[in-house]
């Protein structure tokens, strides 16, 4: 779940790092009082969450309350790549002396989060990296143990800061990355960390990211801290209505999985396949042999008839779908003559014969002499496990387009 | 444990993923040194909390998002190939290693080599995760001791840097066995397919190094054989052996 600039903000300043007095504001007057009480020259910035902010005009600096007002009024009716704000945040021109990046993401291979630092900031720290390796600290910390402040000072030391900067930035670090723990984080970055005129440290922008599957249990800080509700996933990702459908008829049932995905996909073989790594291989096999795949899809579990009915006849009602494949990888739990009944039951409520519409079926594994028997009764094309799936997936490919020609 | 009466040295994890840390520790706490994980959608940091634990006492984790591993004809921990009758379909005791980021192709791949008469010394579903508790190259080392294992078998997926470790672990190691890698999930490099997540947790493209075609490059030059298609398997294992 990713967050705006606002709420980012918040969360650091709920692990106790220094933030400067902003204020999130929906409406032209509710960012003229802020600026009013701020007192002096504020920057307005965009709530949005896309990047490409400033270029687009949607960070704007203000001299007095009526210029701030002025500016969020221009700002909250402005479109940054498709999409609209939801408020802009009224800040502080801050007075800064320096520049510094912090942040902490997952390092998969050594499996423990990465603390980095860099007294470049303000920057895209890939680019620093890039041109000025010896500007970036690195320092991984525990999954277990306290993070120690000692730890996050070794890292900003490595970038050459030293004395009061040191120490200053030192427990910044440290407890950003306890937050990223704490709050089941997969990116916690502050960009820029900024050393005021006076010797101070502020954050002065937070990017933040919770890991889906954490979502649950951190109900305390997205509900009550930050006020979110529960259907607002920050999902734009727009669902086609096969998705949809698809979706509803796998949450319908407790049993088994079905997941089906049509964007980016337009062709006329619809796609019955499983499971996770199958549907690759499978979606692969398809398209390296001509096939035009009109969806992606996973049966993975035991779906009940009914689910695997209802897969099969989302895709068959596809635009433009003249077949169904229905394949899996050999399967250990899935029970083969479930699938077989689910998919013959979609062709024939739709009118269409079994035999003419499943170009190939292959599902090898537990109960397939049942599942054949189906088969064999409605003269459905089958193969077993000695048949490869991407020989499979090259027999439906050529009906389909024996039918065409 | 103290009730058991025999020693218990193996552990299959499949509770929801609320309790799967505790149960991890706890099993691990007393004394198990195998885990295999099956429970999926277990947030990251608590994987990597295992994982350290883990790795203090000596103990190893297969998973999570597993189906577990199988020692044809020996042994076998988690769902594996089905129940012991539809597995020794699939699995008969043989000379390759067989590792996969996907519980169902560890068996298909599995299946592929039985047939074709060179059969499996041990599979494993290493689980399909962004972070799981043994990589390709951390089990590479038992394979490597295993005297019945003349080569290995991968199935990869995009996502993730794994594969960048294995070459790397493949070239610093002058390892014995050759290795063959099969790399599903091509489609996720057409520029719409970007950012979106198929199959697999740890199945989604985020960077360049992600990518499909990036890992073939990447493998290759670790002389790591990358075949196209599934059914290749079997006679590119039977080239790199006779070599």
């Amino acid at each position: 779940m990713i967050f705006y600039e606002y709420e980012a903000r918040k969360i650091v300043e709920l692990a106790g790092i220094p933030v400067t007095k902003y204020g999130f504001c929906q409406t032209a007057d509710e960012a003229r009082k802020v600026a009013e009480e701020i007192g002096g020259p504020t920057v307005i910035k965009s709530q949005v969450l896309t990047g490409g902010r400033m270029k687009a005009g949607g960070v704007q600096f203000a001299d007095t309350p009526d210029e701030a007002a002025k500016h969020a009024e221009d700002i909250l009716k402005l479109e940054i790549n498709g999409h609209m704000p939801v408020g802009v945040l009224v800040d502080p021109k801050a007075e800064v002396k320096q520049e510094y990046y912090a942040s902490v993401v997952w390092d998969g291979t050594a499996k423990k989060p990465l603390m980095l630092f860099s007294d470049m900031g303000g920057i895209d720290i890939e680019q620093v990296a890039e041109e000025h390796p010896d500007h970036v600290g690195r320092g991984h910390i525990s999954n277990l143990l306290p993070v120690g402040d000692y730890e996050a000072k070794q890292v900003i030391a490595a970038t050459g800061v030293t004395g009061s900067q040191l120490n200053r930035a030192t427990p910044i670090l440290a407890k950003l990355a306890r937050l990223f723990r704490d709050n089941d984080m997969i990116l916690a970055e502050i960009n820029p960390l900024a050393e005021l005129t006076d010797g101070s440290f502020v954050a002065l922008d937070a990017h933040m990211e919770m890991e889906e599957e954490a979502v649950g249990r951190q109900k305390q800080l997205l509900r009550q801290e930050l006020g979110i509700a529960e259907e607002d996933t920050r999902d734009n990702y727009v669902p086609s209505e096969f998705e949809k459908n698809v979706k509803a008829i796998d949450a319908a049932d407790h049993r088994g999985v079905i997941q089906g995905k049509d964007h980016g996909f337009d062709g006329n073989l619809g796609l019955v396949i499983g499971a996770g790594g199958g549907s690759l291989t499978l979606t692969d096999a398809v398209r390296n042999q001509g096939g035009k795949p009109a969806n992606y899809s996973e049966i993975g579990g035991n779906p009940s008839v009914a689910k695997a009915c209802g897969l099969a006849k989302e895709v068959l009602k596809k635009d433009g779908v003249e077949k169904i494949a229905v394949m899996m990888s050999i399967v250990s739990n899935t029970r083969v003559d479930i699938v077989a009944r689910g998919v013959i039951k979609a062709c024939l409520e739709l009118g269409k014969d079994p035999a003419d519409t499943i170009a190939i079926f292959r599902i090898p594994g537990a109960w397939e002499d049942e599942g054949n028997k189906i088969l064999d009764y409605y003269g459905v094309e089958y193969c077993d496990r000695t048949v490869s799936l991407w020989d499979a997936a090259g027999r439906a490919v050529a009906k389909i387009q024996g039918a065409a020609a | 444990m103290e009730n058991h009466g025999g020693p218990i040295d193996g552990s299959i994890v499949t509770v929801p993923p609320g309790f799967t840390k505790d149960a991890v520790i706890e099993a691990i706490a007393n004394g198990i040194k195998l885990l295999v994980i099956v429970t999926e959608r277990i947030p990251r940091g608590d994987v990597a909390g295992m994982v350290e634990f883990a790795d203090l006492h000596d103990a190893r984790i297969i998973g999570p998002n597993c189906l577990g591993l199988i020692v044809p004809e020996v042994c076998k921990m988690g769902g594996i190939g089905g129940p012991a009758k539809d597995a020794a379909k699939s699995y008969k005791p043989g000379v390759v290693g067989v590792m996969s980021r996907s519980g169902g192709m560890t068996t298909e791949i599995s299946s592929s080599l039985t047939a074709a008469g060179l059969g499996v010394s041990t599979a494993v579903s290493i689980g399909g995760d962004a972070i799981i508790g043994s990589t390709y190259a951390e089990l590479m080392p038992y394979f490597e001791a295993d005297e019945q294992t003349q080569a290995i078998v991968i199935y990869t997926e995009p996502g993730g840097r794994m594969e960048a470790q294995l070459a790397e672990w493949k070239q610093e190691n002058n390892s014995r066995l050759p290795i063959v890698a099969f790399m599903a999930g091509k489609f996720m490099d057409d520029d719409e397919m970007q950012g979106m997540s198929f199959g697999h947790a740890g199945t989604i493209v985020e960077g360049k190094e992600d990518s499909a075609k990036e890992k073939i490059v990447r493998l290759e030059a670790a002389d790591i054989k990358v075949v196209e298609r599934i059914d290749e398997i079997p006679e590119a294992v039977k080239e790199r052996i006779a070599k």
